[in-house]
């Protein structure tokens, strides 16, 4: 898997390596004014080096922008590894572009000379737009809130070792515990559905032996945010509980 | 100015145990009267956040992201230190300490650096106990793995997502107690400044970065948990949005910002590649276990890296420090770097890189074993760059990555402001001049899940539990002072985005105040930055308005205190007239062109105290004192 995938960026990449330094690039993005405003899609157009990130290529028409005395066009962004993930763009109808990637990670190469690039906010009613392309993804940190978590108190641990996790099972739950929570999952559903954020965080910790304790207990009334239900009547549902 | 580390006397590895115990309590049935500020929701905060909470107290976090898990601890990747020895291989909390201390230089306290690598065990069990999926053995045991600095494999990890788990365990934690209602949490809210009552930090002010509502909150301590300062170099590892606002402003309100001059750079991040590049992406330093790190033997070789014979490489880490070799100290890898790439034998089309070779490595464990212990670092390079290190070695080249120096604080954490405290990255107190690989989040977490819940109560005792209302004039004056700060900004209307005055502060900081510094380089850097700053105030253009969503507004603000800080570095830079660890003063070396510390007149924390707008900062100097550890030039040859 590991190997298709990078084969796959590099059939691309290498591709649009002969590319000029510059390309032109038309760009429709969603402009919102606030929560309440009516949005709509304007048009610029850039001049880009392909092996700028996505993001650069936004952060430089912003610096334009602003040289004009006009505002800024607002993305979510921060690490820019593709870890943290805050930036969440909707590009030419898909999550994060054509790469299968974070949006931090995409790099102007995989697009074209002369091309239109379509830049909207995630579209999910579970997400309303706060401005331009932010949106508010509150809703994941209250599906959490609602017990996706292992009740342990700080200092009340038992030695590191004493819990042996099969490898193969602590690799498995890893693989589900490297969500980074961007939404794209949302954003794709054609329900707007979280239940692959949600499944992530539960098989993670259906794996794990440490929540064991606690998981037939009742009394977490306080999930079911945003319709998803609470952590253990999914797990119960999942047939992940014996 | 007080001034006073409170370490107790007494032998090193009972000094935590009798200062817990000289502690004074706060009764379970008092700490809910009692109401902190939490700023920052990284390791050090949301660990912070979540076992104060569990403790009883009220708290209030903070975040400018639209949610805890995503501050930049969470893109940490190689691992985390702790004294278990499972391994087997020698390790115990005094080498633990040994290898801190020395790593850093012999610029930290032996007490505090000592207690880190007591409490280092018990953050690895808490975290296991919250689920943190590490690397196992198949026995289903914790792997290990060995990282820069140290001989012995004390670094648990996960794949290359270490910081990344951690972090879920310590929000999962905070989100515990957002739901049990002990913590009240505010995310896309910037701090503005601290308020100060009766000489005690009793509160904040923030801005709603959706709304732009400037509004304060009132508690009985803040915590900055806020992290470093690494882009004021602009281009970092850091995250785009990390900034020093927050301890910037605490340092004009009296608390005494450390060591500025103390910044990493780190050896392993991928080369810049252009103008527009906006920041710079680290690669684990966990790639130097496997990696070899060489350049061609000959200057201004443009072969291609394999029609390189293996008689005309320069293997130049292994060269100069056969025991060490490739995981040498991240100071001492940068700095051969540079060397050689300054002798233009630097590859790629800058010429500013070098190679880290996996291909022994992939001959001698397979490609799969490769795979399984950095796929994602090598996916994470192919995309970047469009080459495959499978089959060509990757170029690397240093960037600014953490930083050392922060705000000064004593044993328990607290800054010279009675109230305030600093904690991880945030605050000087742990890794001296350099920082070793996978002690950074052994430091955040140790500070806010082992220290904090310790210390509070001790300062928390001595004040009464009255609340204070946000009516008060203190916390008017400070609101009113944030509302003309953004009315200033908006007015300029000159001819410089925010952005571009940062890129300039970078590049003089880069140059003069980076790798390797020169008393007459500092000097004229200085000059330059306050120029910079007085053109940032005449001729900044900050688009937009102050009550909305600003991006322009909120860079302009956080860079208006990155140029005051990079100044203080300077100044800092300036005074210590040695090289140790990551200051590299070039006046000052070894034949070899090692650093060459001045322990007789050097050996102490240089803590500066603001005195004012364009008023030069005063020097207050803590000795430090080694009883332990002898201080010997470090050698990892």
């Amino acid at each position: 898997m590991l190997n298709e995938k990078r084969e796959f960026y590099l059939a691309l990449s290498i591709q649009h390596l002969n590319f000029e330094r510059r390309m032109n690039l038309k760009l429709r993005i969603w402009r919102q004014r606030d929560a309440n405003s009516k949005g709509a899609l304007v048009d610029y157009e850039v001049k880009v080096n392909p092996h700028m990130s996505f993001l650069e290529m936004l952060d430089e028409l912003n610096e334009t922008l602003q040289q004009k005395g006009q505002e800024p066009v607002a993305f979510d962004h921060d690490c820019r590894e593709g870890i943290c993930g805050s930036c969440n763009l909707f590009i030419n109808g898909r999550p994060h572009g054509p790469m299968q990637t974070t949006t931090c990670q995409l790099h102007m190469r995989h697009f074209h000379e002369g091309e239109t690039v379509v830049i909207e906010p995630w579209r999910a009613k579970a997400f309303p737009i706060v401005k331009d392309l932010i949106v508010d993804r509150s809703a994941f940190d209250r599906i959490v809130q609602a017990g996706g978590y292992i009740s342990v108190n700080t200092g009340s641990a038992r030695d590191a070792n004493e819990i042996p996790i099969p490898k193969i099972i602590a690799d498995e739950a890893f693989n589900s515990a490297a969500c980074i929570a961007c939404g794209a999952c949302v954003a794709a559903c054609k329900n707007a559905s979280a239940m692959l954020f949600v499944g992530a965080q539960i098989s993670k910790l259906a794996l794990l032996p440490q929540g064991k304790a606690e998981r037939k207990a009742t009394g977490r009334e306080n999930g079911g945010s945003d319709g998803c239900g609470g952590f253990w009547s999914l797990l119960q549902y999942r047939g992940l509980l014996g | 100015m007080k001034f006073d580390s409170k370490i107790l006397e007494g032998p090193l590895a009972e000094k935590w145990t009798k200062h817990k115990f000289t502690q004074k309590l706060v009764n379970p049935a008092n700490k809910r009267k009692y109401d902190i500020i939490v700023v920052g929701t990284g390791l050090a905060g949301a660990s912070a956040a979540a076992s104060l909470a569990e403790l009883g107290y009220n708290v209030k976090a903070f975040t400018y992201h639209d949610s805890p898990r995503r501050a930049h601890s969470i893109a940490a990747q190689g691992g985390i230190n702790a004294a278990k020895n499972y391994q087997n291989d020698g390790d115990s909390v005094y080498r633990l300490f040994y290898d801190t201390i020395k790593g850093g230089d012999y610029r930290a306290r032996e007490g505090n650096v000592y207690r880190l690598a007591e409490v280092s065990v018990d953050i690895i069990d808490q975290c296991v106990a919250q689920g943190v999926p590490f690397a196992r053995e198949y026995g289903g045991l914790l792997a290990n793995r060995s990282f820069g600095g140290a001989q012995v494999s004390r670094t648990f990890y996960a794949r290359g997502q270490t910081g990344q788990q951690l972090l879920l365990g310590a929000y999962s934690a905070l989100s515990r107690q957002v739901a049990n209602g002990k913590v009240k949490m505010y995310t896309r809210t910037e701090v503005m400044d601290i308020v100060m009552v009766d000489g005690k930090a009793r509160g904040i002010v923030t801005r709603n970065l959706i709304t732009g509502k400037v509004e304060s909150h009132a508690g009985h301590a803040v915590l900055l948990c806020t992290g470093g300062y690494g882009n004021v170099f602009y281009l970092s590892t850091n995250a785009l949005n990390c900034n020093a606002s927050a301890t910037w402003r605490a340092h004009k309100k009296g608390a005494l910002f450390a060591n500025p001059c103390f910044t990493q750079i780190h050896p392993t991040c991928i080369p810049v590649s252009g103008e527009y590049q906006s920041k710079l992406t680290l690669m684990s330093e966990s790639l130097r276990n496997d990696g070899r790190v060489w350049v061609p033997k000959k200057a201004g070789d443009k072969r291609k890296p394999e029609d390189i014979p293996e008689a005309e490489r320069d293997y130049f880490l292994e060269r100069r420090y056969p025991s060490f070799g490739n995981l040498v100290p991240r100071d001492v890898a940068s700095r051969n770097a540079k060397y050689v790439c300054d002798e233009g034998r630097g590859v790629g089309e800058s010429g500013l890189a070098v190679y880290l070779d996996f291909a022994d490595a992939i001959k001698r464990d397979g490609m799969n074993t490769i795979s399984a212990k950095y796929g994602n670092l090598f996916d994470m390079y192919a995309m970047i760059t469009g080459e495959d290190p499978y089959k060509t070695p990757m170029r690397i080249y240093p960037a600014v990555h953490y930083t050392m120096g922060g705000l000064w604080v004593d044993y328990n954490l607290m800054t010279t402001v009675p109230g305030l405290y600093a904690m991880g990255e945030a605050n000087f107190s742990d890794h001296g001049a350099n920082r070793l690989g996978a002690s950074a989040l052994m430091q955040g977490l140790a500070d806010g899940y082992f220290v904090i819940p310790y210390t509070i109560g001790d300062y928390l005792a001595t004040m009464p539990a009255d609340k204070i209302t946000v009516d008060r004039p203190e916390f008017k004056e400070a609101e009113t002072g944030v509302v003309n700060l953004v009315k200033r900004l908006l007015s300029i209307n000159g001819q410089k985005t925010p952005g571009q005055i940062h890129k300039e502060l970078g590049k003089i900081m880069w140059d003069y105040c980076g790798m390797s510094r020169s008393a007459e380089g500092l000097k004229s850097a200085r000059e330059k930055v306050r120029a910079l700053k007085e053109e940032f105030w005449r001729n900044v253009k900050v688009v937009g308005t102050g009550d909305e969503l600003n991006l322009s507004l909120e860079k302009a603000s956080r860079v208006a205190d990155f140029l005051e800080l990079g100044e203080l570095m300077i100044v800092d830079a300036l005074n210590r007239n040695e090289s140790c660890g990551g200051h590299f003063r070039e006046e000052y070396q070894t034949e070899d062109g090692e650093a060459l510390r001045d322990d007789a007149n050097y050996a102490y924390v240089a803590a500066w105290e603001y005195k004012g707008p364009n008023q030069d900062a005063e020097l207050h100097k803590e000795e430090l004192i080694f009883e332990n550890v002898k201080l010997t030039q470090r050698s990892y040859k």
